[in-house]
């Protein structure tokens, strides 16, 4: 079945193009300190983890190897999957894309006969909309990670994989908690400060009552195991632990990519992604579950297995990289750009570089075409994958999609155009130079041009730039070398 | 060995100064250097803005026009970069295996300055002289493309009174990109602004780096804030002497 990409969620309806979207950041100093200081706190931290096992560089390379196999052999794994996972008494459930999805959620939750679900942090049910989904049927869906609680909370988007709410300060939280806990459940202390411990006890005693009554949760996952069934969420807090144990139904949601062929891959990944995500050596809380087990967890566990677009991905054979993601969020945290712009420019779920390449695809490079441009190439991100997506290459790869979908007549592609067939010619190149320079004799003052006109006046606005020399090399070359040489 | 100059077309019309540099260290050198005059660009511009059809005759072009030397030589990193990453792509993309065979063949002779200075020429120590404290910025492309590691600065480290100073948060892109700057003006001059006040911070009278692009961001950037830091390509450096003041 064909989904119209637009109906895929991942993109913010309504969301300008990232040019424009990312000028409330920049104008923004105190949320451009926030952002510096916290990605600079955690790119060192990441930085001191990774230099301490001597094999990063293999580990980097087993997984890309391992994600490479997957995606060639996608078809073969999922459906190993969905044997081993109906074996172990769980349900597999397969969403072509997000509206599928959430209609199955809803037809699981319904067959409960609750209204509430908790749920643990998952960026394919953000990915889908799932919450909103719900609430239109009316199931309401407590986010239980506590950046997770902080969106919701401020009826927000999230701004980081990892850290979603990393655009707010701890007294936006605090008033936040103070204004509307109680309309969500158990309220806040009113005399509560903006001290981190007193913030997270707020918390803590906020989602216990949830964890304490909720009959259905939902997960998203980190990792499934084609060949036993084990999926995997690997947390901090513990809250995504309470999520998947208290319940008795268990509903994840997936994309078709997370699977792994084996058990023992997980020991490159677990290596891999708690030091490219938290910095850390290993996460706090790792869970695991095989379908269900009498008097332990969860009575019913349903996979839903989502696409998405992932398929539309997996047919270009350069652009399919990106699949290999496992969300650590290293590569925003090293972005020159998202250090400056922050999550939201992005107009998705899946901001910085990562997704400046996921989301043009999944939902067609004409619904968001700014998004491969938004990036200078310095190649931070490929140095910091930990699953080694070439990140850079992607990103040209889809620039040429991009420019495609505008057609050969637009004024940047008959300018280029142009500018290929002067730049195929040392005569015509010699000729615009002299004219570049007898352009620069008018425009420039003292040897500096100031104001540029039209789409150059973003470039003049703040930099000089020299004019152009009365002699380019090539005709220095021709009257002081040429003639020397036979 | 026969040294061929490929000037780039930025730096062939804006940054002649760069082309000639080069030509006078590897001269006093004892190396005889030729400038093809065939030769052009490399396509980065069209690459990385999206249009690769319409680098792929450069491709032919740069192959044809470099062929026969031992050694092309070119003062930009990122132009080594893209012709020695991307030309064989665009030559498996667009090309037949003639030209796929030709690209292949001419690109492990292709360097960046500092690379064939100290990788293929092994020098360190050019005989330069150059009394400034002088900062030096890693571009992304001499950074994390072509790998340039400490080439540079043990190039500059040897020249005589340079005083090389520390350039706070160096391996930050300077953001400029290209048409990054001007497709997303605004957000490159935030990351201007914070590599000029990098600049200011470390105290230095020059800065210098192996691509002149990065360069004209910059130093554009510091010249319309009124700064008195001057911007010049690492070639410039080296090419002066006591004698010759560049």
């Amino acid at each position: 079945m064909v989904s119209d990409p637009r109906s895929r969620g991942v993109i913010w309806l309504g969301s300008p193009a990232f040019p424009e979207a990312a000028r409330t950041a920049l104008a923004d100093e105190q949320l451009r300190a926030n952002l510096k200081r916290a990605t600079g706190t955690i790119r060192d931290k990441r930085l001191a983890v990774a230099a301490e096992l001597d094999d990063w560089e293999e580990l980097r390379d087993s997984a890309a190897a391992i994600k490479k196999r997957v995606s060639r052999h996608l078809d073969h794994y999922l459906l190993a999957l969905e044997a081993s996972v109906t074996a172990a008494g769980g349900t597999v459930h397969w969403a072509s894309d997000a509206a599928e999805a959430n209609r199955i959620v809803t037809e699981l939750v319904r067959a409960t006969g609750e209204s509430e679900v908790v749920k643990v942090k998952s960026m394919a049910t953000q990915e889908i909309g799932l919450n909103e989904h719900l609430a239109e049927v009316g199931i309401t869906a407590y986010e239980t990670d506590l950046a997770e609680l902080i969106v919701q909370l401020g009826d927000d988007r999230p701004s980081h994989i990892l850290v979603p709410a990393i655009h707010k300060n701890r007294t936006e939280v605090r008033d936040l908690f103070v204004a509307e806990m109680g309309h969500w459940g158990q309220p806040a202390p009113e005399d509560l400060s903006d001290d981190p411990r007193e913030l997270a006890e707020a918390a803590r005693l906020h989602l216990r009552e949830k964890f304490l009554t909720a009959k259905v949760a939902v997960s998203g996952a980190n990792f499934a195991v084609a060949d036993t069934g084990t999926v995997m969420v690997v947390e901090s807090e513990g809250n995504g632990r309470m999520c998947l144990t208290l319940p008795e139904t268990l509903i994840t949601v997936m994309g078709i990519e997370k699977v792994i062929p084996t058990w023992q891959d997980l020991e490159v990944f677990l290596q891999l992604l708690p030091r490219s995500s938290t910095g850390e050596r290993m996460n706090p809380y790792t869970s695991t579950w095989t379908g269900t087990t009498e008097g332990d967890g969860p009575r019913d566990f349903h996979l839903v297995l989502l696409d998405n677009g992932r398929t539309d991905t997996l047919a270009d054979e350069t652009g399919r990289q990106a699949l290999a993601c496992i969300r650590c969020s290293a590569c925003l945290n090293v972005c020159p750009v998202f250090e400056r712009t922050g999550g939201h420019a992005y107009g998705s779920v899946y901001p910085g570089p990562i997704g400046a390449v996921l989301t043009p695809q999944l939902v067609g490079v004409e619904n968001a075409a700014s998004l491969p441009f938004a990036s200078t190439l310095c190649g931070a991100c490929y140095d910091a994958c930990p699953v080694k997506i070439n990140i850079p290459e992607v990103l040209t790869h889809l620039r040429v999609k991009a420019v495609e979908g505008k057609g050969r007549a637009s004024a940047e592609a008959l300018a280029m155009k142009a500018a290929a067939t002067v730049l195929d010619s040392p005569r015509l190149l010699a000729a615009a130079q002299r004219a570049a320079a007898l352009g620069g004799k008018v425009l420039a003052r003292e040897g500096r041009i100031g104001r540029l006109p039209g789409p150059l006046s973003g470039w003049s606005d703040t930099r000089d730039t020299p004019a152009p020399p009365a002699e380019s090399f090539r005709t220095w070359w021709r009257k002081n070398r040429k003639e020397e040489r036979p | 060995m026969r040294v061929a100059l490929f000037i780039t077309c930025f730096n062939d019309t804006l940054f002649p100064g760069s082309g000639r540099a080069v030509v006078s260290v590897l001269e006093r050198l004892g190396h005889t250097v030729d400038f093809p005059t065939e030769q052009t660009c490399c396509g980065q511009m069209h690459f990385n803005t999206g249009y690769r059809r319409d680098a792929a005759p450069l491709v032919t072009r740069f192959a044809r026009t470099f062929a026969e030397y031992d050694a092309v030589v070119t003062p930009s990193a990122s132009c080594a970069g893209m012709v020695r990453e991307n030309h064989p792509l665009l030559a498996e993309q667009y090309g037949d295996t003639a030209l796929q065979r030709q690209v292949d063949e001419l690109m492990p002779r292709v360097h960046e300055f500092t690379e064939f200075l100290t990788d293929v020429l092994g020098v360190t120590d050019v005989g330069a002289h150059f009394p400034r404290r002088v900062a030096y910025h890693p571009t992304c492309h001499s950074l994390r493309g072509l790998r340039l590691g400490d080439r540079p600065q043990r190039l500059l480290s040897a020249v005589d009174g340079l005083e090389l100073v520390d350039l706070p948060s160096a391996d930050s892109c300077c953001g400029f990109g290209g048409t990054f700057a001007v497709k997303n003006a605004d957000t490159s001059n935030v990351m201007l602004a914070d590599k000029t006040a990098a600049v200011r911070a470390s105290g230095a009278e020059v800065l210098c780096a192996a691509d002149n692009s990065c360069l004209l961001h910059i130093g554009g950037g510091l010249s319309r804030q009124g700064d008195r830091v001057r911007s010049m390509h690492l070639a410039e450096i080296l090419a002066s002497t006591e004698g010759e003041p560049w």
